[in-house]
């Protein structure tokens, strides 16, 4: 007899109607967007922020070095003594003052230079100020040296490569940023559903245990249709609501940004600036031409099949073994023991994934770990942005569902013996027997 | 084939402990059959096992002339000791959920649990959720689930734990009359009034081994000690008691009656009838009391334990 839809269809109800999770469902994305209006709001205002800062220099070689900004105005000191000076910054509690002593030779200038402020300056200011003194000294090097003006302008070069595969596809930086945001999302977004409904499974064998239902419930279905019943019904109500937040949190998102007149949008862009210049790109509208290109290149069609298949692929084995775990305990504070193992190889995917997939995305790290079946979801997820051959996807989807068939067979196996189980902790060695009985 | 339900030398072992060693079951149709032993004897295995909870290491069991199957599990209703239903589901709904789990189609079930709630008068509790109920009304809940399916075979164990007596009574009036409709019961308890009061047979497991089963009647036959409770009543109460010394194994008796002198537990031998020992007794003194000695099931429980 299939009960499976039965079994779906009640777990996906009761964990919709279920009190908290409507109120999750529907608090969450406010108070994620209450946290990012906050901290946008505060930015904007740090941004906003004048400041004046007073400058002593005693040795003369910096002047004109400093010009005025939008947000920082300079002022320039003559005949002050360092103490009238710092007394007059004081009184008009302006930002600081940056003091440069008398030296004899610009060689010594580099040695000579102290910023004094009430509060210790942000580190943005400062190396603000440091590059520029430093381009400055260079250039006067350079000039005390023979170079003229003209030539030190000349020298200097931008670079970007142009990235071309064999078979003429090109690349470039921000092409891999947008790569880079993808399967990033994508791996993240597993990651997450893994975590948060795959407790919420585990959760709900325990209490089937603990309101010892569970006797009657498979007297009359097999345990591991009850399992997978479970599995899908939380998956499907897990889905449900993220569908809920990401509309949710779109509408709030536009609604909070025109209340507090915040462009969030724009702060978006502004971020994903400040990563392409710490790339030293030059030219923004070609930036955005080149993510926009990238992104028509992005192997959409690999991508959501992929994103797929690896997707249920990894969540289904993850939550298998959840389900396996809230079978074997009695309460949720004894899943600590369980939890290590099967968090550890997740973390590790995460890390993979940021550190070395981005490092280099077809690596011997990042490749092996795409093939791991525990870390390949998240890690193959991230890779097949920056194209990975049919044959290793197919490979590691096959070792995937290998893996997670047996994962359902061990399972099935532990939450058998293990709903019946009361009273005491199982170890590891209690656990192996199972699979026997 | 008379027996609804046959288990053939079952055996189960978990690791290295041994569950059921060869135990053989016969439960006839229409009986109520109690399944009877100390705790941890195996008895909740055994049920599993008939529940295809479980599956046997070794030998077979039968449901009707044919071997277990998973459809047999519409014809068997189960109301384990361990009891819960889902706290936070509302009542009607689980109930209609169990009863699809069982196979039955949800306008069946919701007609079925109709009449059941009505006839036992808790038809207001259908919107209330579980964790709003007492734990007996849960019970109540929960045996009107496990015989909605109107299934061939019914397993309680410790139906009545957690009942007070009046809705006990009610619930064994129930099975009775399930009972009566055709249904075969197994009903597994440690509790030996109610196996007297309900059960045709049993079989009694003891550390994992089956050491006695047949029916009721029969083993109560053959434990009869042929020892009756005498009530007399004499002017020379010493002379009396020392004759009856004199020609029967006489046993001091505890029963309560009105004004006996003499009260006795007399034994007798094989070639003894009991028309002997009373003729006997009258010629002596005046018989206010004659009761043969029935073993309970209780005394019978304790003894075969004891002597395993």
């Amino acid at each position: 007899m299939n009960h499976l839809p039965l079994i779906i269809k009640r777990e996906y109800l009761t964990k919709v109607r279920n009190k908290s999770f409507i109120i999750m469902t529907f608090l969450s994305p406010l108070i994620m967007i209450a946290l990012i209006a906050v901290v946008a709001y505060l930015s904007q205002l740090n941004n906003d922020k004048k400041r004046t800062i007073t400058v002593l220099d005693e040795s003369g070689y910096l002047k004109d070095v400093f010009q005025n900004t939008e947000n920082t105005t300079y002022n320039n000191l003559e005949d002050f003594s360092l103490e009238e000076a710092v007394a007059l910054v004081k009184k008009t509690e302006g930002y600081g003052l940056l003091y440069v002593e008398k030296v004899d030779s610009l060689n010594e200038v580099s040695d000579k230079i102290k910023f004094y402020s009430e509060e210790t300056p942000s580190l943005s200011v400062i190396s603000g100020i440091e590059g520029r003194i430093e381009r400055r000294l260079k250039e006067m090097k350079l000039q005390k040296d023979g170079v003229s003006m003209a030539m030190i302008r000349n020298a200097e070069t931008k670079i970007n490569i142009v990235q071309e595969n064999y078979e003429g596809k090109t690349s470039s930086k921000e092409g891999n940023i947008v790569k880079l945001i993808f399967g990033g999302l994508a791996g993240y977004l597993l990651f997450m559903f893994i975590i948060i409904y795959g407790n919420m499974i585990m959760r709900s064998v325990i209490e089937e245990k603990t309101s010892r239902i569970i006797e009657v419930i498979i007297s009359s279905v097999k345990p591991v249709q009850l399992m997978l019943g479970k599995i899908i019904g939380t998956s499907l109500a897990g889905i449900t609501q993220f569908a809920i937040w990401v509309v949710l949190g779109g509408v709030l998102m536009v609604v909070v940004g025109l209340i507090l007149d915040i462009d969030l949008l724009a702060m978006q862009t502004q971020q994903l600036e400040v990563i392409q210049q710490s790339l030293e790109t030059s030219g923004i509208n070609k930036e955005v031409g080149e993510a926009i290109v990238a992104f028509q290149n992005l192997p959409i069609l690999n991508l959501v099949i992929a994103f797929i298949f690896f997707f249920i692929g990894g969540y289904l084995l993850y939550s298998s073994l959840y389900a396996a775990i809230g079978a074997a305990v009695d309460n949720e504070t004894d899943t600590q023991q369980f939890m290590l193992p099967i968090l550890m190889p997740l973390i590790l995917a995460v890390y993979v994934g940021v550190f070395t997939v981005i490092e280099d995305p077809h690596g011997t790290v990042s490749t092996v770990f795409s093939f791991i079946p525990l870390t390949s979801p998240v890690v193959m997820l991230m890779r097949i942005p920056f194209g990975v051959p049919p044959w290793q996807q197919i490979l590691s989807l096959l070792l995937l569902i290998g893996t997670f068939m047996f994962a359902v067979w061990f399972a099935a196996k532990i939450y058998r013996v293990g709903i019946l189980m009361y009273g005491k902790k199982p170890t590891y060695k209690e656990l192996f027997k199972w699979l026997k009985y | 084939m008379n027996d609804l339900l046959v288990a053939d030398s079952v055996s189960k072992s978990f690791g290295n402990f041994k569950a059921l060693n060869e135990v053989s079951i016969a439960v006839p149709k229409g009986s109520i059959f109690g399944l009877l032993g100390p705790n941890g004897a195996g008895k909740t295995t055994l049920i599993r096992i008939i529940n295809q909870i479980t599956i046997p290491d070794e030998g077979k069991v039968q449901l009707d002339g044919q071997p277990l199957k998973p459809e047999h599990i519409r014809d068997i209703g189960y109301l384990p000791e361990e009891r819960g239903l889902y706290k936070s589901m509302k009542v009607g709904e689980q109930a209609l959920y169990l009863a699809q789990l069982k196979g039955m189609s949800k306008s069946e079930a919701r007609s079925r649990l109709k009449y059941w709630f009505d006839k036992l008068d808790i038809g207001d509790w259908w919107n209330k959720k579980i964790q709003e109920l007492s734990k007996g009304q849960a019970q109540k809940i929960q045996f009107v689930v496990t015989v909605l399916h109107r299934p061939k075979l019914l397993i309680f164990d410790e139906p009545f734990s957690g009942f007070d007596p009046i809705n006990a009574n009610l619930i064994k009036d129930e099975i009775l009359q399930l009972r009566d409709e055709g249904a075969t019961v197994i009903f597994s308890t440690h509790r030996m009034e109610s196996v007297e009061e309900l059960c045709d047979h049993i079989a009694l497991i003891h550390k994992s081994n089956k050491i006695l089963d047949g029916k009721l009647n029969d083993i109560k036959r053959q434990y009869r000690t042929n020892t009756f409770e005498v009530g007399l009543q004499s002017a020379n109460s010493d002379s009396v008691i020392a004759e009856i010394k004199n020609k029967f194994e006489v046993l001091p008796a505890t029963f309560k009656n009105l004004n006996d002198d003499i009260k006795l537990n007399v034994k007798i031998d094989e070639s003894t009838s009991s028309n002997d020992l009373l003729s006997f007794l009258a010629s002596k003194a005046e018989v206010n009391h004659f009761v043969e000695v029935i073993p309970t099931a209780n005394d019978i429980f304790i003894q075969t334990v004891k002597n395993n």
